[in-house]
């Protein structure tokens, strides 16, 4: 592997092509992972205002900060913007399209304009579902449950359902993207046991993308032919099944939260990697693991509805499943657990992030396993227990693991380093701050709090209380980067190509990078982290 | 008053057996979470990187810690499975000798109604110490009926019937909520149920306006929306004789044979079910539109409750209902075929 | 002539093979997406077939046999017309594929009028859920389901129809240009795959809709 050094005056993919039609024409990858960025994090900061505003009103048990049809809008579209317009797009099309291509060694993804295309697909998605809101809401909850969502409510369903229909053609075009980049484009000698987890973890990804989120499009398309034309298609009044909906929603709704952790998990073993200086333990079943989470993944939905209405021996093969889907993300973690034993662990803010990660997605996978156990979900779905189980996966796990890569990362796709003190304090708010939110909702759940109450009976409100605390010192922790990333890109000391000296073809590379990655197309005669190989190259001792 | 509750009441059989399998959860899922926290933490202040440029010692992998720690959280998650399981059998199955109420959902309210005709809005009268199983169905959209003190819930669905059963071991007064997310006042959906020692629940039996038994205002609609003009109860009407038919299997006209069940009765009033009784015409017409879900409940209990005819020795069928509703066993949904009348394995 | 993603592949591999290779794994994955698009419609419509045996069956009576029997054939020889053109594209012989890949497109106009002439038939006989639906059969909730389905499925399957017809008719002019030889007729391999799996999906659709009444 050839080591490159930046020479200042050497153009990069920033600087190659100047002007606002250079970015909004790009083809380049990395661009269009800078573009996505901006968009996830607009999207998240909307999600987050509707959850600050819905923390605010739980403050007091009655429904006094906002009226009742107000807060069902505000969780429905928290729900909305959070899951298909932060969450899934977050990891893959920020850092999965600004690496993929670098970390196999190619120049590119397979569809360079496709990729572009996603882009804009994307945000028509997110101004069409943003216009619903701004036009009053919608007020069905980020399920769409039927028949109220397609006959009883009367908010803008069919406007925030084709904004997240439209974007779910960006996701299709980036997994489909990715699946034949990752088949086509690996540089000579990449063979698939020498690719980053990074790589495995994310095709798994794209194979949900690709298979999963048609069932959303015609399920979508469904309930609005059902409200439009008033049809019954999942409504009695036809003789229609309102749980033929649940099992349809959730068929591609179950698939999608493995969308949402897959790409998390990879940027984990990177940093577990990176930052332990040793290959992540047991490489080929973590691999593997990431392709048994997407496989089994797709038989599990019926968990959400075990007081459906279902019936008892589906539901038993639904628990079943559930419990042996949990085997592959344990195998991740006991193996992630062990990479740090008789490592070189550093304390560097992406680590950090990456512990964060290890506890908090241990936390909501047990919880999980208490949800799929049958009796005990009987009492706890549809409470805040469910709410605090997927948050700790979502936002102690998805959240904090881009966090994290947003960090590590950030010298290659800037090409300056943030401050590495404010960085770590931001880290511990964040912990502290989730923890504080989310914790008190596991026993709130198990009290027996239902989820989407604007109004609850008052012994619950010293709980609620402490959440909403947590919240905001959440919502610091979320803003401190923010402040200092955006102020280092400007502003930050300037980064060399491999300031973690990790393995990786990306780190092989100028930072920023060149415009088409490499000078010369890499051929790789090495495994995957190997340090020991590469220790001249990265002058470890 | 109090605004700080950490545990919950405990009011139920359900809940006595609940507990227990999620307290041994906590204690399990507690121990192995501290137990990878310690060694993460452990790890990384032992192992913590002390020069820039370290290269430590490349461990790789080994089968069979792999194998190890793959086949013990099976083990274990499985055994979660089965306690879980049996759990919700428990849960799921009502004993045959339970006392059943009716529960209509709509927005944002609970319509209760005993046999006996005492009807509440929002509250449920019940007795300590004896089964009680509701019958539920909505009148829009889904909701949910949940009671966290006894530790059930079950989604109420519009169009078909579903159940769930509890028996209340201390008297008090428990929270009532809808745990489906059913429109604007959702969490304004809420009321309570009043568990009463047994002479006590008697005794409310007995007091406030009861129009009568459910099944004699049942009676009073058979006659009022023209049943009894076509179901004669002579053998020869044009239509079948309703007597004794609660919970027999019936034969239609395409071959298949349903159980006389709640559902069937329903589906029969509003004129959804597959195929006509064999040897009748068909000429019944649809009361979709205007029979509301209680008088339909009241009709059934009044076929329920009359008796066999006479000469055939059937047990009159008023006060038992069937084990089950083909919602809870078997492929549920518009339908429903021969599963409802599987024998149950009730308790 | 060539687009930039091409160059961009040649630049790192240099061989059209991989780029033809990499475009075909691409509409592969497209065509599995459709699969579980027009699958979730299937499997609802399988379980209400299920729920409402009769009705469904009454629905399928209504079908236009003739018409739905005639447009299979059309879609079928369209089919022909299209991997034959793509045979003789690759041997170079591009006026043969420009005439092909216009007869394809002609038979795909045929089917989407035939198919637009039955939805018609069905307004004149009131069998358009949402907009004008009477029926007199004590299955008319279960038929109004049936037609639901019905439209959903095939009004999708003429939106990719339309959507195939246009691209054929660029490719047609394409070639006309001389934008493809023996060596790089990339695009016209993989609209051919498109254009497979849409036909196939018809053969399906005219199973479980046309089909299933006729013994009735």
């Amino acid at each position: 592997m050839i080591a490159h050094l930046a020479a200042p005056e050497t153009a990069d993919y920033l600087t190659e092509e100047r002007g606002i039609r250079s970015w909004l024409l790009t083809t380049d990858h990395k661009r269009i992972g800078l573009l996505y960025t901006f968009s996830v994090t607009f999207f998240f900061a909307v999600g987050a205002l509707f959850a600050a505003l819905m923390r605010l009103e739980l403050l007091t048990p009655a429904s006094d900060l906002v009226d009742p049809e107000t807060y069902n809008k505000l969780f429905s579209m928290h729900g909305i913007m959070m899951v298909w317009f932060f969450l899934i797009p977050s990891i893959p099309n920020t850092l999965g399209n600004f690496l993929i291509p670098m970390m196999i060694g190619a120049k590119d993804v397979a569809f360079p304009k496709l990729n572009l295309a996603s882009w804009y697909v994307f945000m028509i998605g997110g101004c069409v579902a943003l216009y619903s809101m701004m036009r009053g809401g919608v007020d069905t909850g980020w399920t769409f449950y039927t028949p109220f969502s397609t006959i009883y409510s009367t908010t803008y369903v069919v406007g925030a359902a084709a904004g997240v229909f439209i974007s779910g053609f960006s996701s299709i075009m980036t997994g489909l993207n990715f699946i034949a980049t990752i088949h086509g484009l690996r540089a000579p000698g990449m063979t698939w046991f020498r690719l980053p987890l990074f790589i495995w973890s994310h095709y798994a990804t794209s194979v949900i993308l690709v298979l999963a989120t048609p069932i959303l499009a015609i399920t979508l398309l469904m309930i609005a032919v059902e409200r439009i034309f008033q049809v019954g298609i999942f409504s009695p009044e036809l003789g229609g099944d309102p749980v033929l909906f649940q099992h349809m929603f959730w068929f591609y709704s179950h698939p999608a939260v493995y969308i949402m952790v897959l790409p998390g998990m990879a940027v984990i073993s990177e940093l577990v990697a990176a930052f332990s200086r040793r290959a992540v333990f047991g490489y080929v079943f973590v691999a593997f693991a990431s392709i048994a989470i997407a496989v089994i993944g797709f038989l599990v939905w019926g968990h959400h509805m075990f007081v459906a209405g279902q019936s008892v021996y589906s539901a038993m093969a639904f628990s079943v499943l559930s419990y042996l889907v949990a085997v592959p993300s344990a195998i991740k973690v006991f193996n992630w657990s062990a990479t740090l034993y008789k490592g070189s662990v550093s304390w560097d803010t992406p680590m950090l992030y990456a512990i964060g990660f290890i506890g908090l997605f241990t936390v909501g996978g047990m919880t999980g396993l208490f949800l799929a156990a049958l009796g005990i979900d009987v009492h706890v779905t549809d409470t805040y227990f469910v709410i605090a189980h997927f948050h700790y996966i979502m936002v102690g796990g998805t959240v904090m693991a881009f966090l994290g890569g947003v960090h590590y990362w950030w010298p290659k796709i800037s090409g300056k380093l943030y401050p590495e003190g404010l960085a770590r304090l931001s880290a511990l708010i964040v912990f502290l701050g989730f923890n504080l939110t989310f914790f008190p909702q596991f026993v709130l759940g198990y009290l027996g709090m239902p989820r989407r109450y604007a109004a609850y009976p008052p012994e619950w409100q010293a709980l609620n209380v402490l959440s909403t605390a947590g919240a905001s010192i959440l919502g610091i922790g979320y803003l401190l980067p923010l402040c200092y990333l955006i102020w280092s890109w400007r502003c930050g000391p300037p980064a060399p190509p491999n300031p973690w000296r990790a393995t990786g073809l990306e780190w092989q590379t100028p930072s920023p990078p060149p415009k088409h990655n490499f000078e010369v197309t890499p051929v790789v005669r090495r495994k995957a982290y190997d340090y020991e190989g590469m220790k001249e190259e990265l002058r470890l001792v | 008053m109090n605004s700080l509750q950490l545990l919950p009441q405990s009011a139920s059989t359900f809940a006595s057996e609940y507990d227990p399998f999620f307290w041994c959860l906590v204690v399990v899922c507690g121990a192995v979470t501290l137990g990878i926290a310690v060694f993460v933490v452990y790890a990384v202040i032992r192992y913590r990187r002390r020069r820039e440029d370290e290269l430590p010692e490349q461990i790789e992998g080994n089968y069979k810690i792999e194998a190890t720690w793959t086949v013990i959280p099976l083990i274990i998650f499985l055994g979660m499975f089965g306690w879980g399981a049996k759990t919700y059998f428990d849960v799921e199955a009502p004993p045959a000798d339970s006392m059943k109420i009716y529960v209509v959902a709509k927005q944002w309210m609970w319509k209760l109604q005993h046999i006996d005709g005492q009807r509440e809005i929002n509250t449920l009268h019940v007795p300590v110490g004896r089964p009680v199983q509701l019958i539920m169905i909505s009148q829009d959209v889904i909701h949910s009926f949940f009671v966290p003190a006894f530790r059930i819930k079950q989604d109420v669905l519009p169009g078909r019937y579903t159940t769930i059963w509890f028996k209340a071991t201390q008297p008090g007064q428990y929270h009532l909520f809808c745990a489906e997310y059913c429109g604007t006042k959702h969490s304004g959906m809420i009321g309570w149920v009043y568990a009463m020692e047994p002479h006590e629940y008697e005794r409310w039996l007995t007091e406030g306006a009861a129009e009568g038994s459910l099944a004699s205002t049942g009676e009073k609609l058979f006659h009022q929306f023209g049943c009894a003009n076509c179901h004669h109860f002579d053998g020869h009407g044009p239509c079948p004789d309703l007597r004794g038919l609660y919970g027999r299997p019936v034969v239609l006209q395409n071959g298949t044979t349903r159980v006389a069940d709640d559902t069937y009765i329903r589906e029969c009033i509003l004129k959804k079910k597959p195929a006509p009784v064999a040897g009748f015409a068909d000429f019944m017409p649809s009361f979709d539109g205007h029979l509301t879900e209680d008088q339909i409940l009241a009709l059934t209990t009044y076929i329920k409750s009359i008796g066999p005819q006479p000469g055939t020795g059937q047990p009159s069928s008023s006060g038992t209902a069937p084990k089950n509703y083909g919602t809870q066993r078997g492929i549920a949904g518009p339908g429903a075929t021969s599963n409802a009348g599987t024998e149950s394995d009730s308790r | 002539m060539s687009s930039p993603e091409v160059l961009a592949l040649r630049e790192q591999y240099g061989t059209a093979d991989q780029q033809r290779e990499i475009s075909t794994i691409g509409m592969w994955i497209f065509l599995a997406t459709e699969v579980m698009f027009f699958g979730g419609l299937f499997a609802g419509f399988a379980i209400y077939r299920m729920y409402y045996t009769q009705g469904f069956m009454e629905g399928s009576a209504e079908m236009e046999i003739v018409l739905g029997s005639v447009n299979t054939a059309v879609l079928i020889t369209s089919s022909l017309t299209m991997a034959l053109s793509v045979y003789k594209t690759s041997i170079g012989k591009q006026f043969h594929t420009y005439l092909l890949l216009l007869a394809t497109a002609v038979l795909g106009l045929v089917f989407l009028g035939i198919k637009f002439t039955e939805y018609y038939l069905h307004y004149q006989h009131h069998k358009v859920p949402g907009i004008w639906f009477e029926s007199t059969s004590p299955h008319s909730g279960a038929i109004e389901l049936f037609f639901v389905y019905y439209f959903c499925m095939t009004g999708l399957h003429a939106l990719h129809m339309i959507i195939g017809i246009s691209v054929v008719v660029v490719f047609a002019i394409r070639t006309a240009l001389g934008r493809f030889n023996a060596l790089y007729h990339t695009p016209i391999l993989i609209l051919g795959l498109y254009w497979h799996f849409v036909d196939i999906v018809w053969v399906f659709l005219f199973g479980i809709f046309y089909i299933s009444g006729l013994h009735r």
